[in-house]
């Protein structure tokens, strides 16, 4: 089977310079200062809730949204300046799928590639590759409107590689997705990250970062609040282990006083309360010494969920 | 640095003509529709004025001596005709692509400007009236309603009149929320225009307060063009002129407002 090629050649470094990038709409100021690299080859991510920034600033990244102020340089271009010559290095997979329902599925991948002012020919040849490449091939001729959802985001990755993109940007790639359409996705994501291929994604699945994520920044409210690698930020924002604990809704907020002491630190939730600590096991033997009897108990590893709760006091997904 | 920069060369250059070629792929899916919309329009309604209706006229004579009925009307027909393709475009064409089915979005993440999705619609609309607009010449010429080469002019002018509605593409750009204007348009603007444009009668034979509409209308303006080359002259030069000044000038118009309204509307 034949791989979409990595271009790693003639690359400039960074491929992506962000700095204090702003973005205000009339009353708001949706993208607040914001800096970062992203290096060629590198998997880079946004991790946020919902309304932190992270769309406008794939679409500024995009070249299709004007920045209010700061610095931008794609591939070492301004997207003031040269917008299309950026747009035309660039593989974007929108939040929304936007393939075209009056076309046919193939035919999506061959209107798309001669926007690139590629030639027919190598169009077709290319999209049949893609085809495979996105497990579709046995469905070119199908109508989108028939597909799943997790086929049209796959067509919408093949579609945005037709034209072998420097940089693949993807805007919350998997939400809506099932588990399993989430897993095949992922795979065919990390064999683009494995060609090398540089990605910049967005994402409020901690898991999703974990899996694919180099490096990410944790935006809230249009700002980053932390960045480095999934393993590094878990283990500078959090500790190595979470005891959960639930005693049900009208008995946590007096749970909490009495577990006061134990483990690092204590996030109280409204159904439940995180314990920080070394050793979660350790952490629940306290728990029951001290005569609590909690309805659950789960000891888990830290993950970015956690790091993200530390951070800004609310959780990804609310 | 040069291998990145060039990148974006062709797409620079030919984006227009994509997005036709784009729209072209699209109306495949139903093109038997359009052709027969584009042979039946005409065979239609040139038997029901030109055939039909002329019977009731005083011998099939039109406003214009040696004139007949069919020859007078057959020309703001085809202008009609032009009109309506362009409108489809100029507002479900905009709004499909800006909201129901955003290809615009997907192209504008491409190489592709605003600016050249805009054309390259109009380059579309432009073949779509070509394709109309000459099928109605043929139908015509098979019903006896020319008689002079020079009436070929008619489908130019027919071509201005469709053009000349741009201002509604730039409208349709800005609406969000689908809460039936473009029915409203059809109803209220276009219907009336159709009416009172002189096209099945002479404006002339309207009270003057109501002859107002004519002179703002693209379609009185395209109709009183045809005719002046199917059979005309029937009007000074400097009136000629105008109409077709008249027409750019609103095309032109429409379709810059266009490009300003949908870059605006992408660039979120």
């Amino acid at each position: 089977m034949s791989e979409p090629s990595a271009r790693l050649d003639n690359v400039p470094a960074p491929v992506i310079s962000a700095t204090a990038l702003t973005k205000t709409y009339k009353d708001m100021n949706a993208v607040d200062g914001i800096s970062f690299e992203v290096a060629p080859g590198e998997s880079f991510g946004l991790l946020g809730p919902n309304g932190a920034g992270k769309s406008t600033t794939m679409r500024m990244v995009g070249a299709v949204s004007t920045r209010t102020s700061g610095d931008l340089t794609i591939l070492g271009m301004d997207p003031n300046a040269h917008g299309p010559e950026i747009r035309a290095q660039l593989g974007v997979v929108p939040q929304q799928d936007n393939l075209d329902t009056e076309l046919r599925v193939r035919d999506n991948l061959i209107v798309y590639g001669r926007y690139f002012g590629l030639p027919r020919a190598e169009v077709a040849k290319r999209a049949d590759e893609l085809l495979e490449f996105a497990q579709l091939a046995d469905r070119s001729k199908a109508k989108i409107d028939d597909l799943s959802g997790g086929m049209k985001r796959r067509l919408t990755i093949a579609r945005a590689l037709i034209n072998e993109p420097r940089i693949l940007l993807l805007d919350e790639p998997t939400t809506g997705l099932d588990p399993q359409a989430r897993h095949i996705l992922w795979d065919r994501l990390f064999r683009l990250k494995e060609l090398g291929t540089t990605l910049v994604l967005t994402t409020h699945y901690m898991d999703e970062a974990e899996q694919l994520c180099d490096r990410l920044v944790v935006v809230d409210k249009g700002r980053i609040m932390a960045e480095g690698a999934p393993a590094a930020l878990i283990r500078e924002h959090s500790s190595r282990e979470v005891l959960e604990v639930r005693f049900g809704s009208d008995r946590n907020a007096g749970a909490a006083a009495a577990l006061a002491g134990i483990g690092d630190r204590l996030e109280v939730l409204p159904d439940r309360i995180l314990v920080y600590s070394s050793n979660g096991e350790e952490a629940l033997v306290e728990v029951t010494r001290r005569g609590l009897a909690p309805i659950t108990s789960l000891v888990r590893r830290s993950s970015l969920e956690d790091v993200f709760l530390r951070l800004t006091g609310r959780t990804l997904i609310e | 640095m040069s291998g990145l920069t060039a990148a974006g060369a062709r797409s620079r250059r030919w984006g227009a003509w994509y997005v036709a070629e784009h729209k072209i792929r699209q109306m495949r899916g139903y093109l038997g529709t359009v052709v027969a919309t584009a042979i039946g329009t005409p065979v239609l309604y040139l038997f029901a004025f030109g055939v039909g209706l002329a019977t009731l006229i005083n011998g099939n004579v039109g406003p214009v001596p040696g004139i007949s009925y069919l020859e007078f009307v057959a020309p703001a027909l085809l202008a009609s005709a032009a009109v309506l393709v362009a409108m489809e475009e100029y507002t479900f064409g905009i709004l499909l692509g800006l909201k129901w089915n955003a290809t615009f979005v997907g192209m504008n993440a491409s190489p592709i400007s605003p600016r050249q999705i805009v054309n390259g619609l109009m380059i579309f609309v432009g073949l779509r009236m070509v394709v109309t607009t000459v099928i109605y010449f043929v139908v015509m010429v098979i019903f006896g309603a020319v008689h002079s080469p020079l009436a070929a002019m008619t489908i130019p002018a027919g071509m201005l009149a469709g053009f000349a509605f741009a201002p509604v593409a730039a409208y349709a750009a800005t609406i969000t929320e689908d809460r039936g204007q473009f029915a409203i348009l059809q109803r209220v603007v276009i219907l009336p225009l159709t009416l009172f444009s002189g096209t099945v009668f002479p404006l002339t034979q309207l009270p003057i307060f109501l002859q107002w509409i004519g002179w703002l209308s693209p379609l009185w303006h395209a109709s009183e063009l045809g005719r002046q080359f199917a059979y005309g002259p029937t009007e000074p030069i400097w009136l000629t002129v105008t109409h077709v000044a008249y027409l750019l000038a609103l095309g032109i118009l429409g379709w810059q407002l266009c490009v300003r309204n949908v870059a605006r509307r992408l660039n979120k």
